[in-house]
Parts: C-alpha cells; sequence; structure tokens
C-alpha cells in the first residue's frame, strides 16, 4: 500500500481527540471519517476536482483542530447586523453555538432552528442519516475531516406549507485566538506553539417541507486577522413544491481558509434560488453539488467571486438533472485584481431519462492585472432526450471602448473602472430580491475593487 | 486669444499618418463645420482633441485657452471644457445614465472646485434640460445607450453636452444615420446651446445639418489638412460639386 507523505495540516488535525457524543452511531462515523482521512490525506492537483487549487502550502500548516475557548471569544455583536435581514439569528463563533448573541426567541410557525449541539442532545436519531455519511471520493478530504469534527452547526426545518418571511440569518463568524473576552483567559489546552492557528468545523442541515418557503442568509465574517482553517458542510433538502431564497455573503479575514460544501436536493416542482458573495478569505474553496431529483424541480445560481491581494477563491458547481423537465440556470461573474486567482467549474449533468431538462450555465471574468489569473471550466454531459443545453465562459479584461467613454465625460480613469466592474458584477445580483440586502452587497463589493 | 489653436498637427493611427500638418483657429462664439470624404482624417481630428487612446501625436500642437491641450488625460480635457459627441456612442450596460451623468457631471465640478451636487438636485437640473432639450424622461431611466435606437443614441449626447454645458463641443458626425426628424431635434439642441462663450466643431460628411445649424465657418478636410476654408456658401459649392473637385485641386502629398 502507498501511505501518503505525512503532511503538518493532517497530523496536526488528527492531534486532537474526537469529540465524544455517547452517541453510538455518531461516534463510529466520526471515526471512520476520521480513519479516511489520515489513509487518504489531502488531494493533490492530479485530482480533477482540485486542478486548479493547490493545497501545497496549506498542507505545510499546523492548526489546533477545535477551539476550546469558543463560549469567550469577544465578538462585536453589532457588526453581525445585515441590511433586510431581520429575522431570527444563529451565530457561530470558530465553529460553536453562541447563545449570547444569537435571537432565536418567538420563532415563526412552522420553523425548528436549532443549534446542532443541542438537537443532538434532544434527539439525535432524525439527524443520523445526515451525520452518518461516509464521503468515498478522493477529493472529499475536507468533508471527512468535518463528519469526523464538527460539534456544531445548524439544524433546520421548516414545516410543510409555512411560509417564512423575515430571513433566517445564520452568521459564522472567525475570531481570533488571542482575542478571549478579558477576564477568560485561554484555557492551558490551547497553549501550543501555533495555539493562534485554529481548525473549526460546522455542519448544517436544512429540510423545507412540502409547500415550505424560506428565506435563508449565510454570513461569513471574522474579527481581527485570525489564521483559521475552517470547514462547513450544508445538505438541504427541498420536498414537494417547497422554494428557497439563499444568500451567501462571505467576507472573511485574508488570513483564513474556508473550504465550504454544500448537497442540495431538490423534489419535484421545488425551487431554490441562490445568490452568492465571495469576497474574503486566503484559500477559499465552495462545492455546489445539487441533485434535481424530482420532475419540474428549478435552481437558479447567482454568484460573484472578486478575489485581490494574493487571495484564491475556486467555485465548483455540480448540478444534475435527474428528473423530467428539471431547469437550472447558473450565472457567475469572476474579477480577479493583483497576483489572486479565481477557479470557476460548471458541471452539468442530465441524466437518462431526464427527458425535457434546460440547463444554462455563463461564466464571465474580468481580470483587472495582468498577475490575476482566473481559470473556468464550463462542463456538459446530455444522457437524456429533448433537452435544452447551453453554457458559455470568456475572460477578459474591461472594455476600452467604454472606459474611453466614460472619461470624456469627466469621470477619472478610477472612477470609470470601478463603475464598470461594478455593473459588471451586479448584473448577476440584480434579482435579489431584497433591495436592502442587495444594496449591501453592492456596497461591499464597491469596497473591495480596487482602488489604485 | 482664441480658445482653439492647432498647429500643424500630424498624427499617426496603428502607425498610418492620418493628420498632416493640420492648422485651425477656433473662437468663443463661432460655429465651425468641418467637412471631407471618408479618410480624410475628419474623426481622427476630434478623438485626438478628446485624448482617445491609440491616436499618436508626431508632430504640431494644440492649445486649448492657452493650455498644451494634448498632456491633459481625457477626463481633464473634459473637466477643462471639451466635449465629444461620439459618431458611436458606447452602449454601457449596468450603469444607469442619470447615475453615469451625474457621476460626469460631479467630477468636472470637483476638478473646477464647484461644489457637487446632490441626486435630487441633480435631478432637478436634468430635468429643467429634459424640457429644452425636448427629449423623453425615459432615457434617463435607462442603462447608458442600451438599446437605443441610433436616434436616441445621438439625442442622449446632445443631452450630456447640454447637462455638461462644455465650452468646445466637437460634434462627430452626429447627423449621421438620422432620419430628418431626428435631425431637426438633434440641431434645434445644439442651436439652443449656441452661446457667445461656446464653440463648436461640426465632423460632418453631409451638407444638410448646416440647414439647420448654420456655421459661420466652413473647411474641408482632405488628405490630413485643411485645404478650403469658407463661410457656409463653401458647403453648399461641395454639395454641388462633391469632394472630387477639392481632391483634384489639392492632390495629395502636396506641400501644406
Amino acid at each position: 500500500m502507498n501511505q501518503p507523505a505525512s503532511l503538518p495540516l493532517v497530523d496536526a488535525l488528527l492531534q486532537s481527540p474526537l469529540p465524544a457524543s455517547g452517541i453510538g452511531w455518531l461516534d463510529t462515523a466520526r471515526q471512520e471519517n476520521r480513519a479516511a482521512f489520515a489513509a487518504s490525506g489531502l488531494p493533490d492537483t492530479r485530482v480533477e476536482a482540485w486542478k486548479y487549487t493547490a493545497l501545497r502550502a496549506l498542507s505545510q500548516r499546523r492548526f489546533v483542530n477545535g477551539d476550546a475557548a469558543a463560549q469567550t471569544r469577544e465578538v462585536d455583536a453589532t457588526a453581525l447586523a445585515l441590511p433586510g435581514v431581520d429575522g431570527p439569528r444563529l451565530v457561530f463563533v470558530n465553529g460553536q453555538f453562541r447563545a449570547d448573541l444569537s435571537s432565536v426567541d418567538a420563532l415563526p410557525n412552522g420553523l425548528t432552528l436549532q443549534p446542532l449541539s443541542q438537537a443532538l442532545q434532544v434527539d439525535a436519531e432524525p439527524l443520523r442519516f445526515a451525520l452518518s455519511r461516509y464521503y468515498r471520493e478522493a477529493g472529499d478530504a475536507f468533508a471527512r475531516i468535518n463528519a469526523a469534527s464538527a460539534v456544531d452547526g445548524v439544524v433546520l426545518r421548516v414545516a410543510a406549507n409555512a411560509k417564512i418571511v423575515s430571513p433566517v440569518q445564520l452568521v459564522f463568524f472567525g475570531a481570533s485566538a488571542d482575542a478571549a473576552a478579558a477576564g477568560h483567559p485561554a484555557p492551558a489546552a490551547i497553549a501550543h506553539p501555533y495555539a493562534s492557528d485554529l481548525a473549526w468545523h460546522a455542519r448544517n442541515i436544512i429540510e423545507l417541507g412540502e409547500h415550505a418557503e424560506l428565506s435563508l442568509v449565510e454570513q461569513h465574517i471574522g474579527s481581527g486577522e485570525p489564521s483559521q482553517l475552517a470547514t462547513l458542510v450544508s445538505d438541504i433538502e427541498l420536498r414537494e413544491g417547497a422554494v428557497l431564497h439563499y444568500t451567501v455573503v462571505q467576507n472573511v479575514s485574508s488570513a483564513t481558509s474556508l473550504i465550504r460544501r454544500s448537497n442540495v436536493r431538490l423534489h419535484a416542482r421545488s425551487q431554490a434560488i441562490l445568490h452568492v458573495l465571495e469576497l474574503g478569505g486566503a484559500l477559499v474553496r465552495h462545492d455546489l453539488q445539487a441533485e434535481l431529483i424530482g420532475d419540474d424541480a428549478q435552481l437558479d445560481t447567482r454568484g460573484v467571486f472578486m478575489p485581490h491581494g494574493r487571495q484564491h477563491i475556486d467555485t465548483q458547481l455540480a448540478i444534475r438533472h435527474q428528473a423530467l423537465n428539471t431547469r437550472s440556470s447558473s450565472n457567475w461573474r469572476g474579477v480577479a485584481s493583483d497576483r489572486a486567482s479565481g477557479v470557476f467549474r460548471g458541471a452539468m449533468v442530465v441524466a437518462p431519462g431526464a427527458d425535457g431538462s434546460d440547463a444554462s450555465l455563463s461564466n464571465k471574468n474580468l481580470l483587472l492585472s495582468p498577475n490575476a489569473e482566473i481559470d473556468t471550466k464550463p462542463e456538459l454531459e446530455i444522457y437524456a432526450d429533448e433537452v435544452k443545453a447551453a453554457h458559455g465562459a470568456t475572460v477578459g479584461q474591461l472594455d476600452e471602448r467604454s472606459l474611453f467613454y466614460l472619461r470624456s465625460r469627466g469621470i477619472p480613469l478610477n472612477d470609470a473602472r470601478a463603475l464598470l466592474t461594478t455593473a459588471f458584477c451586479r448584473a448577476v445580483l440584480d434579482d435579489l430580491p431584497n433591495e436592502a440586502l442587495r444594496e449591501h452587497l453592492s456596497e461591499l463589493l464597491i469596497a473591495q475593487l480596487p482602488k489604485t | 486669444m482664441s480658445m482653439l489653436n492647432i498647429e500643424n498637427l500630424h498624427a499617426r493611427v496603428e502607425g498610418k499618418e492620418i493628420l498632416k500638418g493640420l492648422n485651425l483657429t477656433v473662437n468663443a462664439g463661432e460655429v465651425h463645420a468641418i467637412m471631407g470624404p471618408n479618410g480624410a482624417g475628419k474623426s481622427t481630428l476630434g478623438n485626438v482633441l478628446s485624448g482617445r487612446e491609440g491616436y499618436e501625436v508626431t508632430a504640431g500642437s494644440v492649445t486649448y485657452n492657452g493650455i498644451d491641450l494634448l498632456a491633459l488625460a481625457p477626463e481633464a480635457r473634459a473637466a477643462a471644457g471639451v466635449f465629444l459627441a461620439f459618431q458611436y456612442p458606447v452602449e454601457i450596460s449596468g450603469v444607469n445614465n442619470t447615475y453615469f451623468l451625474r457621476a460626469a457631471f460631479n467630477a468636472q465640478r470637483k476638478v473646477r472646485g464647484d461644489k457637487e451636487l446632490d441626486s435630487m438636485q441633480f435631478l432637478k437640473l436634468v430635468r429643467e434640460k429634459l424640457k429644452v432639450m425636448q427629449i423623453s424622461d425615459e432615457l434617463l431611466h435607462r442603462a447608458v445607450n442600451e438599446g437605443f435606437s441610433g436616434g436616441e443614441k445621438k439625442r442622449n449626447e446632445i443631452f450630456q453636452m447640454a447637462v455638461l454645458e462644455p465650452q468646445l463641443a466637437i460634434l462627430d458626425e452626429t447627423d449621421s444615420g438620422l432620419d430628418i426628424d431626428a435631425l431637426k431635434q438633434v440641431a434645434q439642441g445644439v442651436n439652443t446651446l449656441r452661446s457667445p462663450e461656446r464653440a463648436f466643431l461640426m465632423i460632418t460628411h453631409y451638407q444638410r445639418l448646416l440647414d439647420y445649424v448654420v456655421p459661420d465657418f466652413v473647411h474641408v478636410l482632405a488628405d490630413g489638412r485643411i485645404v478650403e476654408s469658407g463661410d457656409k456658401s463653401l458647403a453648399l459649392k461641395l454639395e454641388a460639386e462633391g469632394y472630387a473637385g477639392i481632391a483634384e485641386s489639392h492632390p495629395a502629398g502636396a506641400a501644406a
């Protein structure tokens, strides 16, 4: 047997003991996933899904797995507010639920919202299917370590026919290890040579019942410059006729590596509308794996990724049409500046029998610097009949004619660039129905534009 | 002092010499028409004056209100009062027309040390201009030139000119592609803006715009130089005789 070379990252993550749950099947699942992680290590760029995202630098880093002081980290609660988002809020600091920062009182009828840590104590059995999964692919290293290590996250259920109008907000907050609240000295356990570098993992389980509706906003932020590795795995199930409006705002600190994976299953006539803004992080990866398993299911994804500095942001969509007359549309824009890099892979599969499906994907990218790079790869596989499919991808620079037109009217070059870049990005976020949130996203992306 | 003084201007595009020693003087309050056959260098002149990239000035000078215009970036020329109405206005999707125009208006005011207008004040100004220009306010709500008809694009150029109130307006074939009603409307817009402080340089291939905007001077541009100047009767002569006669009397390569 070939044993993978020992990697500091893998060794460090395996040093900490597994969290003990006292639940037999969960402990077994954690052990199995941990063993798989230990055996296979990290994927290298020969693994197709990781071709453009090298983990070499990350693999040399050491992180303490889990934050023993998560409950006492100082967090400025005012930083959590998002315009247009005024529903219940769950806040996780370094992967752990913080009741003091959350507001889950007076939930609307039909909405169940619990931290995973509590849900496991109350009744673990409904979570068994999701949490006892064993990840098989070579590229699944982070899902494995997440399955082995995650102790918290959200368990969200919307009852059949319930309409949850006010957006539910999930906040994943990365706090520096050296920013423990006054009077709460950091426990000795993290007095470690690499004490400031934490790894944490969170796990979400979300289900919308038949004909239920939900607006959900997932926010990734942090304070200070914590050097962290964070993973988040989310399972999202939409029962027949359910509708989900889902917005992700990712603006973590520039020293954080964030690896997310979302598995979305869409039953008949259900609909998911996803808007994503990826701004922060050092190495950022998002895998969205969507399965349209019921007839007439619909998925719309919209997203903007804007790596700058030396950031690397990788988005991987895998959309499977598995039922009749399913429809998916994906419209993504990338803007890379400085020495940053972006990756976009949009793979659509129309499975045998998914006749009448309609799959479209577009990814347009702007390079604002000669040293920036974006690799884009649309893929389409069709095994069914009467399918409508379209995909396209471009990488280019700002249009010189447009720049000159704006400048000829008196708009300085930098402002003209910002105006055109913002317009380029807004084009895919404009159909976000929450106007206040949409304007906020716009401001965030303007703030990230190069200043010179 | 004249507003614009062009002396012995030579300019190249993609290595090819287009302007070959052009001389022109424009004073405040004057309307000059530049006419000439295709390829004579008419649009190159407009682009060089407004600072478009790719136009290399190899000799000569352009002095505008006593300063070296060619040393200024395009946005600085605009702030100094130079405006180019484009032959082919650019469609900019995702940028609202009013937002764009206010950004331009305020950027110019900032350079000049004037107070910037907020969106309410600006909207008031824009509505007044629309009324004068007889333009529908529907154009305000759309993206810059996006989906505009040819006539709407040209009207939008004149409307921008009315809002920005330049000292020197260069109209590059603003009449081309317009039907007679649109042409009259554009001409009326220009006439409204004529004033003793403002000068116009109208670049045109055809004489018909000059029926509606009567120029003080008409110049014939051929092979990169002004080969003949006169009053509005020169335009009528050109209309009757065509550019062929001019070309014959001023053969290519003849010394300026």
